[in-house]
This record gives C-alpha cells, sequence and structure tokens, in this order.
C-alpha cells in the first residue's frame, strides 16, 4: 500500500491541458497533461492508499497501473513525497 | 495537442517572468541586454512593486527572474523579496555580488524561495573583467565565496558564451562546483549594447557545434532554454525549445513597462505598462502584441528546412537585433543560413544609448 502527499513545495496551477506543477526547492516544472491524473494529485493527501484514491477520482481499473506509474514517476521529480 | 503546441499559444498567466528593477549599474558591462547604467527617475515606487507581486500572486506565476541594472542597488530589494516570498512568488536574482555580504548571504540561504545567480563572463579575471569591467570577478567570486559559506547551494553562476569564453566551459564547472554552484550558460544577444559588440563576440559556428555537443553531455547545466536554435544539430537539448516571449514568458522594466521578452527592450515589442487600467494582467491576456505573438508561426524563408522543427527559427530578438526577417533564420543558423541571410540584411534597428548615459526628463515647473 502506498501512500503520497504533494510536496509542500510544489505549486500546482490549472491550466487548460492539465496542470503546471513548480517545485520551489528543486525549482523544476513539470506538466501534467491530464485533468483526471490532475485530480488525483490533487486530493492525494487525503487518502492513505494510492489505489483508494484512483477510485475516487474515477480512474478505471483498466487504467490503474498507467496512473499508479505516473504517480511513482512524480515521487522521483519530487511533485509527490510518500507517506508512511 | 502537444503540450508545447499549448505552450505556442499562451498561458493565462507566465509560468516566470523576467522583473527589472532599476536601470542604474555599478558596472558597464559591454554585452548589457538593457543598455543599463543610470537609474531612471520614472522607475516604479516601492507601493507599486508591492502592487505587481500582488497581481503576480493573485494569476499564480510561480517565480520571478529579478534583474537590472543591478537590482540590489534599489534600497527597497531586501523589501521587496520578503514582500514576494510573504505572496509565494519565488524569486531568482542576478547580481554582479557586489552587494552580497556575509548577512545578505545568510539571508539568501535561510529561504527555499529565494535562488540568486551570480554573473561572471570569464573563468578568470582577464576574460571576465574585458567584459565585465575591472575588478568585477573578484567581487563575484567573493559574493559566491560567502554564499557557501552561508551555507547557501546550488546557487548558480550565469555565463553569456562569448567567442572569448565558449573554449573555458569545462573551467566553469569546475568553478561553480567549487562552490557547490550550479552552472549556467545563456546566449549572447545582440540586444542592448550587446548590439555594439555582438560581431565579434558572437561565438563562432565551431564554438556552437562544440557547445550542442557539450550540453547534450550535461543536461545538469542549465540553459533556460537560451540555446533552441542549436537542436537542429541533432537530438533536442533538454528543455522546451520554443520561444516563450509573450506566450509563457515576459518581462517587466524598471519604469513599469511589459515587453515580449528581457532580450527585446524596443518599442516594437512592447505590450504596455502595468501603469495601464487593469495592470499587469490586462497587458499580459489582452495586449495586441500578446495576442499576435501566440497565433502560429510561420516558418517563412525556413518553411523548406528539414530542421524547422526542432529549431522553429530560432532567438526574435537575435533576428530583430541583427535585421532579419522575424519569419527566416536565426543569425546564428546552425546550417549557415542565418550569415547568408546576413549578407543581405535590412539596416539594424537603432537602439541608441538606453541608460547608459543619464535619463533626461522633461521637468514641469508649477504655476
Amino acid at each position: 500500500m502506498t501512500a503520497y502527499a504533494l510536496h509542500p513545495q510544489v505549486g500546482l496551477r490549472d491550466e487548460q491541458f492539465g496542470a503546471l506543477a513548480y517545485h520551489y526547492g528543486n525549482r523544476r516544472l513539470t506538466f501534467l497533461n491530464d485533468e483526471r491524473l490532475v485530480g488525483v494529485v490533487r486530493t492525494i493527501g487525503e487518502y492513505d492508499d494510492a489505489e483508494v484514491a484512483l477510485d475516487a477520482a474515477g480512474v478505471p481499473a483498466s487504467a490503474r497501473p498507467t496512473y499508479l506509474a505516473a504517480l511513482a514517476r512524480l515521487q522521483q521529480s519530487e511533485v509527490l513525497v510518500a507517506r508512511d | 495537442m502537444r503540450v508545447t503546441d499549448r505552450l505556442a499559444r499562451g498561458l493565462d498567466a507566465p509560468i516566470c517572468l523576467t522583473w527589472e528593477l532599476t536601470y542604474g549599474c555599478n558596472l558597464a558591462c559591454v554585452h548589457c541586454l538593457s543598455s543599463s547604467g543610470r537609474r531612471d527617475p520614472r522607475e516604479l515606487t516601492t507601493a507599486e512593486l508591492f502592487a505587481v507581486v500582488d497581481e503576480l500572486a493573485a494569476m499564480q506565476v510561480f517565480y520571478v527572474n529579478i534583474g537590472g541594472g543591478e537590482p540590489t542597488l534599489r534600497p527597497d530589494f531586501w523589501e521587496l523579496l520578503d514582500y514576494c516570498v510573504a505572496n509565494k512568488v519565488g524569486v531568482k536574482f542576478s547580481t554582479n555580488g557586489s552587494r552580497i555580504t556575509q548577512a545578505t548571504a545568510a539571508r539568501i540561504a535561510a529561504t527555499d524561495y529565494v535562488d540568486v545567480q551570480i554573473s561572471i563572463d570569464g573563468a578568470d579575471a582577464a576574460t571576465n573583467d574585458a567584459v565585465r569591467g575591472d575588478g568585477s570577478f573578484a567581487t563575484a567570486t567573493a559574493a559566491m565565496e560567502r554564499l557557501a559559506v552561508a551555507g547557501m547551494r546550488g546557487f548558480k553562476v550565469s555565463v553569456v558564451v562569448t567567442r572569448e569564453n565558449a573554449d573555458q566551459l569545462d573551467d566553469f564547472v569546475a568553478l561553480a562546483s567549487r562552490y557547490d554552484a550550479q552552472l549556467r550558460l545563456t546566449r549572447l544577444r545582440p540586444s542592448g549594447r550587446g548590439a555594439d559588440v555582438w560581431d565579434r563576440l558572437h561565438p563562432s559556428a565551431e564554438q556552437q557545434q562544440r557547445l550542442y555537443s557539450w550540453l547534450i553531455d550535461r543536461p545538469d547545466v542549465l540553459t533556460g532554454d537560451s540555446f533552441f536554435h542549436l537542436s537542429a544539430l541533432g537530438e533536442p537539448l533538454p528543455g522546451l525549445n520554443l520561444c516563450g516571449a509573450g506566450r509563457v514568458v515576459c518581462l517587466i522594466d524598471p519604469i513599469g513597462d511589459v515587453y515580449a521578452c528581457p532580450f527585446v527592450l524596443h518599442e516594437q515589442f512592447k505590450a504596455g505598462s502595468v501603469r495601464d487600467e487593469g495592470g499587469f494582467a490586462a497587458v499580459w491576456r489582452t495586449s495586441e502584441l500578446f495576442t499576435s505573438l501566440r497565433e502560429p508561426d510561420s516558418p517563412g524563408a525556413c518553411a523548406s528546412c528539414g530542421s524547422y522543427d526542432a529549431c522553429r527559427g530560432g532567438c526574435m530578438a537575435a533576428k530583430f537585433f541583427t535585421g532579419l526577417p522575424l519569419d527566416g533564420p536565426d543569425p546564428e543558423c546552425v546550417h549557415g543560413y542565418g550569415e547568408a541571410a546576413l549578407l543581405q540584411a535590412s539596416p539594424r534597428p537603432l537602439v541608441g544609448a538606453g541608460h547608459s548615459r543619464p535619463v533626461l526628463v522633461a521637468l514641469t515647473r508649477r504655476p
């Protein structure tokens, strides 16, 4: 079970294509090109399990691996942090 | 639609912008983009600066690149920095280092929302001082030392690549790492006083090729997307590879005028002023100039070149100030089309002395 939170130093800004995430610490800009993923990222801190967060955002089971991989990538780029 | 195409159509707010706080400077670098030297009596007041920050915060502009002139010469500079941070507008400011004391270095190191870049243009005093003035290398490296001592990690050492320093790239990396800093390279533009020195200082074609290979091997060297014209040499350089002028970035000058980018301080690229009704947001969202910059590019004379998708015709400012049409090749086009075009370019636009000399304003006499 993996739980994430938005990195405290990341700002999210909605855009027509999804959202921009800017990390004030490492100064990297990340593009979120999928509105559903943006919804997941915005609410992910409220769930103790990333898969529950995906369900709540209406991600179909078939797309779950893709979204979980996207979340893992966002953790690598420090947009998200893992929680215990 | 690809993200870069979306960005090319412009965003509701800039991702970041350059904000030049003053034309005043204690140096007189030969390539100064803004022809800085003397303060302008019409500079924005402290209250006006704060009002701009309020607007940027409301628009969720992530950060501002503060420069000048030498921005730290403004007495309210540190106050403005604090105000930006308090409003969650990140700051990166460029300085020649002359006002970085041990105390200010500690102040910068204390917050993640402030980053600093120290400008040098040579990896040794002789190369640097020829461009930036006597003693400026010693001043800059002393500031780097203070930042390192204060525990500021990963600040930027910012270098404009010229014919004279293009062969010192590895030395710059070594210098930056001595202070636990990161190297940032940017392109020499024929803008401001740069117009006077561009012919003799812009890197040779051979140096550009070497620079491209060097950058491909070092994705950790920052460039601010400066060299996207080099992407026509092969695989694209890291970054958006897109001219962001008026689309995702812009410039606010010391008197509040808004230009498409930091390299086009010219009437033709002025979109409006933060002092206009509607403020910065109205200029960004509705100005005629920015609206036109967000329309699809015409490849013009570059249409038949197979590299157009990679370089997008290069830098608007570089073309404009060398007298080349905006829908043609960049003067430093890696396929040599720019050099050929320069042979029959229009006369270069007049840029004048800018703020290199005192600014005269008409005085109105009280009745």
